[in-house]
């Protein structure tokens, strides 16, 4: 696999990129920032995604509470990530930043609330 | 009520347009026809908002939470639930009846108003799919809506039509939630929503997409029980022969948004046919004076950061009209060679302006050039242009007397 083609995804312009990893390091071209040539390493070596859903809350006026992982989760576990975010039932009105869980098990990442339970 | 300046729609473009119009000194009134400020955001719960405007990927409601923050900090007047039921002007100001369960029917004297109305999904009567009409069939951000807030899931197995961004976020979403999404069919030659959805979520779920195809029937008495996909030729009509039947239980249209100008047509004012929203100058009035539109209901934008800028220069503005601050753009702004539309129609001289555009195909180092008669204005090089993704320009001031600017594009020659 001495060349690789993929788009980053880190903002809407969406660069082409091609990474080289012919000298046994990876040569990044393509990329118009910084965020690119990371995401280019990351992608050859741990694929990562941030992950947002919801989680079911127990008042009926604000039954769904979105969230979204604080940093990105291994592409590979979003599954089973999904399968724990989907176990839980918000007991309290939370707030934008608000912890819903301190460490998503598998990984280091906290999963937090995304929205303002007050506004009805 | 007497209001200065009257915001409709508490999404992010009336947010900001509320807040820009309060920091300008006038008094403001917005209004929400919903029960929760935020417009579409409440249910954008996917990330990707917010890099323009704070370099972060902020989810939807976490986006609306900010500019929310800063309305309720300036105590600006929120009535949500609220309708409005008839529009005039007299005496060039604008007398509105509005209707909510607090209020009841009421009126209010305007200034100025802001129409930050939005848009709307476009349905499957307006793709012309034939055959049968069982429930099942659902506009992408209806299933958004009913997922993300609600907690329903529209469906098992999924077939999308159309490649718009809230499909392919769509495609993921059910995924993640335990739906099979069949494919996504796009009848045009390319993806139509931006290449990052295309990676992170169909590639990334290898959920198929198929172009040059489209569905062509819907089978289903009571509930959705199959569709008929078939490719198409260049003019987009289905090739005989190639027909296939999937079975299936919903179908999820994101086939494209119409901008929501219903309210503003007692008055009369000039629209543009090829973005759906009324033509405006580089401070978002349109051609009646006081009048002010933006966010998608002006054209439809791709970031959720140029709908607030576009907000925040109408109130803004709108508040400068109330202190007869602000005159008409009389420059005429015309979308040349290769462009499908550009934002704002009209220019006032001695102005920065922001215009957006986008290329009426997808083209590769590409020169804009803007134009005033012989005289070239402003050159800028690109890439890639792609009409899903749109381009934002800061014009310089232009001087007094010109007629009309001219924005065209132009492959650059390439060597052999």
């Amino acid at each position: 696999m001495p060349e690789t083609l993929m788009t980053c995804i880190q903002c809407p312009l969406s660069c082409r990129l091609v990474v080289d990893t012919g000298s046994g390091e990876l040569v990044v071209s393509g990329n118009q920032c910084r965020k690119g040539e990371e995401y280019a390493h990351d992608e050859i070596i741990n694929p990562t995604r941030s992950l947002t859903s919801t989680v079911a809350t127990i008042f009926p006026d604000f039954p769904l509470l979105p969230v979204r992982t604080d940093g990105e989760v291994p592409k590979d576990k979003i599954f089973e990530i999904m399968d724990i975010i989907n176990s839980i039932l918000v007991e309290k009105r939370l707030r934008p930043g608000d912890v819903v869980l301190e460490k998503i098990p598998g990984t280091g990442t906290p999963l937090i609330a995304t929205a303002d339970m007050r506004e009805l | 009520m007497k209001t200065d300046v009257m915001v409709i729609g508490a999404g992010p473009a009336g947010l900001s347009a509320a807040l820009a119009a309060n920091q300008g000194g006038a008094g403001v009134l917005l209004i929400e026809r919903e029960s929760r400020p935020g417009g579409i955001l409440k249910q954008c719960i996917h990330d990707g908002f917010g890099i323009v405007r704070y370099n972060e990927k902020l989810s939807g409601p976490e986006y609306a939470f900010c500019d929310l923050e800063a309305v309720k900090s300036r105590n600006i007047e929120i009535l949500k639930n609220t309708f409005v039921l008839d529009l005039k002007m007299k005496d060039s100001k604008f007398k509105l009846l509005l209707q909510n369960p607090d209020k009841g029917v009421f009126p209010v004297t305007a200034t100025s108003l802001v129409a930050a109305t939005g848009c709307r999904e476009r349905t499957s009567r307006q793709v012309f799919i034939h055959g049968d009409r069982p429930a099942g069939i659902y506009s992408a951000g209806t299933a958004q809506n009913l997922i993300n807030i609600h907690g329903y899931l529209p469906g098992r197995k999924c077939v999308v039509l159309g490649s718009g961004d809230i499909g392919m976020i769509m495609a993921r979403r059910l995924t993640l939630e335990g739906a099979e999404v069949l494919g996504v069919y796009e009848i045009k030659s390319e993806v139509s929503g931006l290449t990052r959805n295309l990676v992170q979520c169909l590639e990334d779920f290898d959920i198929p997409l198929y172009l040059n195809s489209t569905v062509t029937k819907v089978h289903g008495a009571r509930r959705v029980e199959g569709v008929t996909v078939a490719a198409v030729g260049p003019d987009y009509s289905p090739l005989f022969g190639t027909e296939s039947y999937i079975p299936c239980d919903t179908l999820l249209l994101s086939v494209g948004l119409i901008p929501e100008n219903d309210i503003l047509e007692p008055l009369g004012l000039a629209m543009d046919t090829s973005t759906g929203g009324p033509i405006v100058d580089q401070q978002m009035m349109t051609t009646i004076p006081g009048l002010f539109s933006c966010g998608n209901a002006t054209h439809v934008y791709d970031l959720v950061d140029h709908v607030s800028e576009s907000g925040a220069t109408a109130g803004s503005a709108a508040a400068g009209y109330c202190k007869k601050d602000c005159v008409q753009g009389e420059i005429e702004v015309k979308a040349g060679d290769n462009l499908l539309y550009a934002v704002p129609q009209r220019l006032v001289p001695g102005k920065d302006s922001v215009v957006y555009f986008r290329s009426a195909r997808t083209m590769d180092n590409v020169l804009l050039q803007v134009e005033a008669g012989e005289k070239v204005l402003t050159n800028k090089k690109y890439i890639r242009l792609r009409p899903p993704e749109m381009e934002r320009l800061v014009l310089e001031p232009l001087p007094a007397g010109l007629e009309k600017v001219v924005l065209s594009l132009k492959e650059a020659e390439t060597d052999a």
